[in-house]
């Protein structure tokens, strides 16, 4: 972090920055996200690659997507939760 | 996913110029940790998901759910208990 010593900047520009950084981490957090998603949604839907995506791996792929951001979800507060538990543990 | 996207600043406008800089590393500090909780919730997610999820239905139903959650904190215990178990065979190795 020495490339911030030294220099003066205004508060503008540190918010700026801030919110640069902030999006910057959105950003890779959703490609994380879509990665994981497209690979797992193959992987459960997709058995034997035909010509085309059909019907009804075109729904599995929908609804697997839902469900993963569902376990998502899940996963995160099972996380915090246990977090906190072993805060108060402590 | 409401947390997923969030950001939130109600910081003073004007500091001075050490306190500014304080402050940026002390916001870095912190994104820092929050972007490493998020990539242990998509590590989770992802074995998780392997554990627990057969075919993708309409919705989760609610063994899937108890499954997702058990394999979060079973994770961790293994991961403490690893840990654990490796700190006393280092500290038995350097008693020789």
């Amino acid at each position: 972090m020495e490339s911030l010593s030294g220099s003066s900047i205004s508060s503008s520009q540190r918010d700026e920055l801030m919110e640069t950084v902030k999006q910057q981490i959105a950003v890779a957090n959703a490609q994380e996200l879509l990665t994981k998603m497209t690979e797992k949604c193959f992987k459960k839907c997709v058995s034997k690659p035909g010509s085309s995506l059909d019907s009804s791996e075109q729904k599995c792929v929908l609804m697997c997507m839902d469900r993963y951001m569902d376990s998502w979800n899940l996963v995160s507060k099972a996380y915090g939760d246990r977090i906190q538990r072993e805060r108060n543990r402590n | 996913m409401s947390d997923l996207f969030s950001s939130s600043s109600d910081l003073p406008a004007n500091l001075g110029n050490e306190a500014m800089e304080k402050e940026l590393q002390e916001f870095l500090l912190v994104e820092r940790e929050k972007a490493k909780l998020q990539a242990q919730i998509h590590e989770f997610a992802d074995i998780c998901w392997d554990k627990c999820v057969d075919k993708p239905g309409s919705k989760l139903d609610s063994r899937t759910e108890t499954c997702m959650l058990n394999c979060v904190d079973r994770f961790i215990d293994v991961s403490l208990l690893i840990t654990n178990r490796f700190a006393q065979m280092l500290q038995k190795n350097s008693n020789y």
